[in-house]
């Protein structure tokens, strides 16, 4: 049964930015349904707010809508689209609740839309957890047991039915208020009793714990003609308390005998079926009692998600595009597998190797935060490798996360430690695999650390092998080729050999491949070989055959960014893909290698080959190897992926790598200081006073001579990691004493800070003798706010024409001072007309996808064109890939704005007290996502950016107003227009008497320090909690004021109310609600807003009387 | 739980009779695997130590090694494993899928050091030293894999202790060990007695509601409970069973099982079938027994390059446009014309159809009979192991048998009053 024909068009909501839970994955996935959409022929439309994706790329859609993904906006899209389908499976949560509104609201009836890919009946089945546990019943399995109590009396005799430990859960409370885990008697009595005063209905739920059972997910697909395939099994290394996305997880699944994989397959058909999902993915999660193999269907997801990702890389089974396959009608046997070719998608993938993902996680940017592992998801990025055992693969998974520390540490632990090891590892903690592991080592039983971490003694028992391994490694004489062939074998790293034996990593390395022990490369082909395989997914294993076949041309590789994190995301991922199909298409063999299963970059048919291997200098290397010995290498890139291969750059050339683009030579001009300093001179620029200081007394001196305030750094910075803004001695003191190791090796940079400067951002391409300014960026926020935080906007809404030819000029003189080949960017801070260089990064930057939506110009295919030797003015007139004339900062007037605005997570974490953290911004990045706002005009972009972002500004109602003394002046024009627009204007203390003075009725309330009156009157942050408040706008200031700030932007922060904390973007947002108030939004394609931009650039060339391009 | 017991366990292991010395070994010895066409392997041994002669096959399932190594029709075969770990689960007595384990060789990539399941009662490694297989652990099974995948399944050796010797010696000895083509083999795996598997022991509640003789041919322990979760009697017979035989237990349907060896050498089952169909007696066949209604029915088998082994194998049921995960461990696979309803060369079974294929490579999974009552599938609908897609075929069994048999008319009941698939 073939595709339908009566589908010409669909509507593809996408996830839009990057949050923890919803990351990089659907970017993916949503890349993948688009390609199928199109080669199927359909017209294809789609809703995404993020720009740093490779699906938002105007070349992937006929109508691609850089929007707000909310109803109201959809709901536009679709009525001047007219859509005949909308599919939501692909976009992760967001799409999926979307495609809800819009069915509930009637939209989609109303313009005769189906929904295709799922529907609304099951998604409820599916997300409704009582409704769900019906469908589980029905299925004849278990979810956990629970009674619904209303006193005391019912909940101790429902503990005679369930047991201890049990959760107790208040119903309809927020946030979770009131829920606990009763261990006996005694604490149920207490949790009861709170929870049943917490609760508006004086109900509790309570439920048996299934806390350390073993968890188990089942990736399925299924068709129209109810065709059923489970994709992947996935084992959770940590039982069940800790989110799957924060668990290492393991595929397949390790520790099941048949019959019980069986069980949990029959269940999982059973479940899809009944639940009623039509086609695609689903995951369906369980537990599994370890001393009784009793199983609980825990949740499903009735979409593909994060896990359908991993499991999509874990097996060459490429779910979103089959699921996107069967949406349109055909069905699983229609579908051939393209690894094999000549077999059908209707089938199970087996595995011969083992894969492991490890999450990444950044606790180190919200030190407030507790780092227990819970239920909430709170990593920000996941690395995976795969190898031919358990141990290889863990062991390649920990050192691709690039963290200091993932590597497993075997020196010796005292036999004190070993108590405290196995105490703290009861605590699912980022720690944990580390403490067991060493808790092992010190001598500590496999039987003793499963009663502590119920983790399955398999796995225990794997990591005291690698235990053991250290220790053979340890004793061995010298470099044996048998010790080095089995440490390889269970995934030792040169390094950590080098550590156990007393030798350097390149002694190690030297003669490891003296002796011949190298690597060789297997196949991900989803049926361990039983077929031939013709797609080049290949991992690194020491084991006995290589598979890399010859290949006729040499080839480019292309280093990834490894896992996401806070800093260095999904845009860099962007730019390797662009490299990877510009060099494909300019006819070159391109090689990705990267460890981050939820990129674009490591879908198989990306690059030529694809080796999903770590990125250290070890492992690339490797890489690199296998490469020349079957064709040749022309070269790597290293300046797209990010400060990952960056850093990886010196000691590549130094191997005798060719490296393309800008060279290392380069790049350490860039980065180094001292070098750098030369660089401006020359160019006649300047940057902020500054100094470098080793010692508390070196950083006074630098300090006194600059003048306070002073931004202080580590040397080695990424994402603003350490970075803080000190106005004082004692505060210089205290961070040069807590924040940083510093040796002179490390030492502490120290800067002016320059106070209320605009900080300016630049993206240009430069090729040796000429430059293309991609595209000049205004910050929002002032200089000091990291500016992966800060929102920006493109083309600069107040930057005279002087300043933008000075920051031409400035770019160009850095870009050939450094002999940049490619891609640069370059911050600025402008201060009293004065320009300043920030810094100068010679690779892809954050911005570089943002400024090619907002411009339509492809930056990253243009950089790396350059490296391969075409010059920009080829890239204009032959290539057709940069405009004939003019670039990024000749943007006619009337071009479209675009607001890029940053994400933050800070409603994830919570301190040990339960609070969510402060959600100010500072010099350290923090934000995980981004999203853009376009549009004719600055107020209205930033209006759709804060919708985006999730943040949406409100159009009436009541503004909380409370600033520091610095900025009272600034804040009073805008306070007094939203006053007369009709906001309620409610405000404390001091900013209430001034906004009163100046004739600004301000409604006081009491302060979070004055606490609640007598009568019982609220503070300000009870205002906010109880959702009466529908902007806050708090500008932090020191001292005991700091405190009442926090206390209502974490009120403000935990339930979702807008909260602006800089002056800068208040304006900008009295701006846009007044925008919001008078103008309709209208919706506007990128294809829209580039032909626009062409008719205007051409018009304004004619005028000139500048030859046209035909 | 009950088990099917009803032959001696310690019963000599003819498969392996090439010189099993069963020696658990304590430190891992090193080990030879020799390929016929000369490629070497070297890795440590697993499970006993010794000479290990046979047909080399992958089987790629990822869970379910106790039932691979148990069923019969692995027998006289060396079995590389292409999932990474194997032993993880240890062995435990419901698994097995025979009495004991009948892989003459096994080879893994990685065998567990600490079995961990809350069913595990011994290790793999103790298993299967106990019962004298010997095996390897530590080669690149994937290259083994990809190795038999090109040059199509071979002899092979497995040489550990004091069984290695030059590489000429060892393989010398694989080249004069029997191929697998021509073996008759299924009287060796088969129970010398009959015995009854009662649907009461498998959770059936009354009276049963009908009877079948089962010929066992290697047969899985999974199979008879399979027909007695759903009322069915199950009358296990030896393999060198006559009509007679069959007539004796007065049988609503016959069976014939999976089993071992070359289906060309199986003429007297093929007889035996005949002779039973003649009498209209409603057929299911397994595997084996699919392979033996071809050639009743006049067909040809032939033998496949490196056959079908695993449990994600998907076969497409023609009747209903379904597509089924299967269990399959077959080398062998019956000539049918692939294409519509074709009369049978044994002209008097009337016309046949192929009714079930193989979607990775087209061979035939599935014939039947369109003027008899007979049907046969070359998989294996029990899967053990796994998956159960394929379970409904005992359903469809029993409706033929209510169609065809209307002497127990009145125990007869539709399949949709039978117990659930999978009770065990």
């Amino acid at each position: 049964m073939p595709k339908r024909t009566d589908l010409k068009s669909v509507l593809v909501i996408g996830s839009g930015p990057i949050v923890i839970g919803q990351a990089a994955e659907f970017d993916y996935s949503g890349t993948q349904a688009l390609r199928v959409l199109k080669e199927e022929g359909l017209r294809v439309i789609l809703v995404n707010s993020n720009p740093a994706t490779i699906m938002t790329d105007p070349e992937f859609a006929d109508a691609t809508y850089i929007e707000p993904i909310t109803p109201e906006v959809v709901e536009k899209i679709i009525a001047k689209e007219r859509p005949d389908a909308v599919l939501p499976t692909l976009g992760g949560q967001t799409a999926l609740n979307t495609a809800i509104a819009l069915d509930k609201n009637g939209v989609l009836e109303k313009y005769n839309v189906e929904l295709i890919g799922a529907n609304i009946a099951a998604i409820e089945l599916g997300e409704d957890r009582e409704k769900f546990k019906g469908v589980v019943e029905r299925c004849g399995a278990e979810s956990a047991r629970s009674h619904i109590i209303h006193t005391i009396d019912e909940a101790l005799a429902a503990a005679e039915d369930l047991g201890y430990p049990m959760v107790v859960r208040p119903s309809f409370t927020m946030g979770g208020l009131g829920s606990g885990l009763a261990y006996d008697e005694s604490d149920l009595r207490r949790i009861v009793g709170q929870g049943l005063q917490y609760s508006p209905t004086s109900e509790v739920l309570l439920e048996e714990s299934i806390l350390g059972w073993k968890e188990y997910e089942l990736e399925m697909m299924r068709d129209k003609n109810d065709n059923v395939v489970v994709v992947c099994s996935i084992e959770n290394f940590d039982p069940v308390g800790v989110h799957t996305g924060d668990s290492i997880t393991v595929a397949p699944a390790l520790t099941l005998t048949d019959r019980e994989y069986q069980r949990l397959r029959d269940i999982s058909i059973a479940v899809i079926r009944e639940v009623g999902v039509d086609t695609g993915g689903c995951n369906i999660q369980f537990a599994v009692e370890p001393s009784t193999g009793r199983v609980v269907v825990i949740e499903m997801n009735p979409r593909v998600s994060r896990s359908s990702a991993l499991a999509s890389k874990a097996t060459g089974f490429a779910i979103a595009k089959i699921a996107t396959k069967l949406s349109l009608g055909y069905t699983l046997d229609e579908i051939p597998n393209d690894i094999t070719q000549k077999t059908p998608a209707s089938f199970e993938p087996t595995l011969d190797y083992v894969v492991v993902k490890v999450p990444r996680f950044a606790f180190e940017k919200f030190p407030a935060a507790d780092p227990t592992l819970t239920t909430t998801m709170k990593s920000v990025g996941e690395a995976m490798a795969m190898g031919r055992n358990f141990t290889e693969a863990l062991q390649k998974a920990l050192r691709s996360l690039e963290q200091k520390g993932s590597q497993l540490d075997f020196s010796h632990v005292p036999e004190w430690e070993v108590a405290e090891l196995i105490e703290k590892a009861k605590r699912p903690t980022t720690e944990r695999l580390h403490q067991v592991q060493r808790a092992l080592l010190g001598g500590a039983t496999v039987e003793q650390l499963f009663e502590a971490t119920k983790i399955d003694p398999w796995y225990l028992d794997q990591l005291q092998l690698l235990n053991e391994i250290s220790a053979e490694i340890r004793r061995a004489a010298a470099l044996t080729p048998e010790m080095l062939t089995r440490a390889k074998r269970h995934g030792f790293s040169d390094e950590q050999i080098g550590a156990l034996t007393h030798n350097s990593e390149d002694v190690v390395r030297g003669v490891r491949q003296a002796l011949g022990i190298r690597p060789v490369y297997k196949t991900v082909d989803t049926c361990a070989a039983e077929f031939a395989a013709y797609t080049p997914y290949h991992y690194s294993s020491y084991d006995e055959e290589d598979e890399v076949a010859l290949h006729a041309k040499p080839s480019i590789l292309i280093l990834g960014s490894g896992p996401n994190r806070i800093g260095q995301g999904i845009e860099f991922d962007y730019s390797c893909v662009h490299a990877s199909m510009a060099l494909r298409k300019a006819g070159y063999e391109t090689v990705m290698v990267n460890c981050n299963p939820e990129t674009v970059s490591t879908d198989y048919d990306i690059s030529t080959r694809l080796y999903f291997e770590p990125l250290t200098l070890e492992d690339v290397l490797e890489v690199i190897a296998a490469e020349e010995r079957t064709g040749g290498v022309m070269g790597v890139f290293v300046q797209l992926g990010g400060q990952t291969p960056l850093k990886l750059a010196q000691q590549l050339a130094d191997a005798g790598v060719p490296i393309l683009g800008t060279s290392p030579e380069a790049i350490d001009l860039a980065e180094h200081r001292g070098a750098f300093s030369r660089v401006l001179d020359k160019g006649g620029l300047i940057s902020p006073k500054n100094g470098t200081a080793v010692s508390f007394d070196d950083a006074k001196k630098i300090a006194d001579e600059i003048g306070y305030p002073v931004l202080v750094r580590p040397s080695y910075v990424l994402g603003g990691r350490g970075m803080e803004i000190v106005y004082d001695e004692p505060n210089l003191s205290r961070y040069i004493a807590n924040a940083t190791e510093i040796t002179p090796d490390h030492p502490v940079l120290i800067d002016r800070f320059l106070e209320d400067a605009v900080e300016i951002d630049v993206d240009a391409l430069y090729d040796g003798t000429e430059m293309y300014l991609g595209g000049i960026m205004e910050h929002i926020e002032e200089a000091g706010i990291h500016s992966g935080d800060s929102a920006c906007v493109l083309p600069p809404i107040t930057l005279g024409n002087n300043v933008l030819e000075r920051v031409r000029a400035a770019t160009l003189a850095i870009a050939e001072g450094v002999g940049v080949r490619g891609l640069i960017n370059i911050q600025f801070a402008l201060a009293s007309d004065v320009l300043y260089v920030l810094e100068a990064n010679p690779r892809a930057s954050r911005t570089v996808p943002f400024v090619s939506k907002a411009t339509g110009v492809q930056m990253a295919k243009a950089a790396a064109l350059i490296g391969t030797g075409v010059t920009i003015n080829q890239l204009r007139s032959a290539y057709k890939m940069l405009p004939e004339t003019g670039d990024g900062s000749t943007l006619p007037l009337d071009a479209p704005v675009s607001v890029k605005e940053a994400v933050l997570p800070f409603s994830r974490f919570r301190t040990m007290e339960g609070k969510v953290v402060d959600s100010l911004l500072g010099p350290e990045m923090r934000s995980t996502g981004e999203v853009m706002g376009i549009d004719k005009h600055f107020d209205t972009a930033f209006a759709k950016s804060q919708a985006a972002a999730n943040n949406a500004l409100p159009t009436e109602g009541k503004i909380f107003v409370s600033v520091a003394n610095r900025d009272k002046r600034s804040v009073i024009m805008g306070v007094k227009r939203l006053s007369d627009l009709g906001f309620e204007i409610v405000s404390t203390g001091g900013t209430a008497d001034v906004l009163r003075r100046n004739g600004i009725q301000a409604t006081p309330v009491r302060k979070v320090a004055e606490g609640s009156s007598a009568e019982g009157e609220g503070t300000i942050a009870d205002l906010i909690v109880a959702g009466e408040i529908d902007m806050v706008f708090n500008t932090p200031s020191g001292g005991e004021a700091r405190s009442d700030g926090y206390e209502l932007r974490a009120a403000a922060t935990s339930i979702g109310v807008p909260c602006i904390t800089t002056v800068a973007e208040f304006n900008a947002a009295v701006q846009a609600i007044e925008a919001q108030r008078t103008y309709e939004w209208s919706v506007t394609s990128l294809q829209e807003h580039a032909a626009s931009l062409a008719a205007s650039q051409n018009a304004a060339q004619a005028a000139a009387g500048v030859p046209q391009n035909a | 739980m009950p088990i099917v017991e009803s032959n001696d366990v310690t019963d000599p292991n003819p498969m392996t009779s090439t010189a099993a010395t069963a020696t658990a070994s304590a430190a891992p010895e090193p080990a030879v695997l020799v390929l016929e066409d000369g490629r070497i392997f070297r890795g440590t041994s697993y499970g006993a130590t010794g000479t290990a002669l046979g047909e080399a096959v992958f089987a790629t399932g990822m869970t379910g090694y106790q039932e691979t190594i148990t069923d019969p029709s692995y027998a006289r075969q060396l079995v590389v494993q292409t999932a990474p770990h194997i032993g993880n689960t240890g062995v435990n007595k419901d698994d097995a899928e025979s009495r004991r384990i009948w892989v003459a060789g096994y080879i893994v990539r990685e065998a567990a050091r600490r079995p961990s399941n809350w069913r595990s009662e011994r290790s793999l490694d103790e298993e299967l030293a106990e019962q004298g297989v010997v095996g390897i652990q530590g080669v690149d099974t994937r290259a083994i894999t990809r190795h038999l995948r090109e040059h199509k399944t071979m002899r092979a050796g497995i040489f550990s202790g004091d069984a290695v010797g030059t590489d000429k010696e060892l393989l010398d000895a694989v080249l004069a060990s029997a191929p697998m083509e021509g073996s008759r083999l299924a009287e060796e795996v088969s129970v010398d007695e009959a015995y009854i598997v009662e649907p009461k022991d498998w959770g059936w509640d009354g009276e049963p509601r009908f009877t079948i003789a089962a010929i066992d041919l290697g047969i899985k322990r999974m199979t008879p409970i399979r027909f007695a979760e759903r009322g069915v009697r199950v009358h296990v017979l030896p393999a060198t069973a006559t009509l007679a035989d069959v007539q004796a237990v007065n049988p609503d349907g016959f069976f014939m099982s999976n089993g071992p060896g070359d289906p060309a050498t199986a003429d007297n089952q093929v007889k035996l079938l005949r002779s039973v169909l003649d009498e209209k007696i409603p057929y299911f066949g397994i595997c084996f027994g699919n392979q033996i209604l071809g050639r009743a029915l006049g067909f040809g088998t032939y033998k496949l390059r490196y056959g079908h082994r695993g449990i994600n194998q998907p076969v497409m049921d023609r009747r209903t446009g379904k597509v089924e995960i299967t269990s399959q461990n077959h080398g062998f696979a019956v000539d049918a014309p692939l294409e519509g309803a074709t009369q049978a060369p044994e002209e008097r079974f009337g016309r046949v159809e192929v009714s079930h294929v193989s979607l990775n490579d087209d061979v035939v999974e599935g014939l039947s009979c369109l003027d008899i009552p007979a049907f046969s599938v070359q998989y294996h609908p029990e899967a053990a192991s796994g998956p159960h897609d394929a379970a409904y075929l005992f359903d469809r069994f029993i409706d033929l048998m209510a169609d065809a048999a209307p002497k127990s008319a009145a125990a007869a009941t539709t399949s949709t009053e039978s117990k659930t698939e999978d009770k065990k």
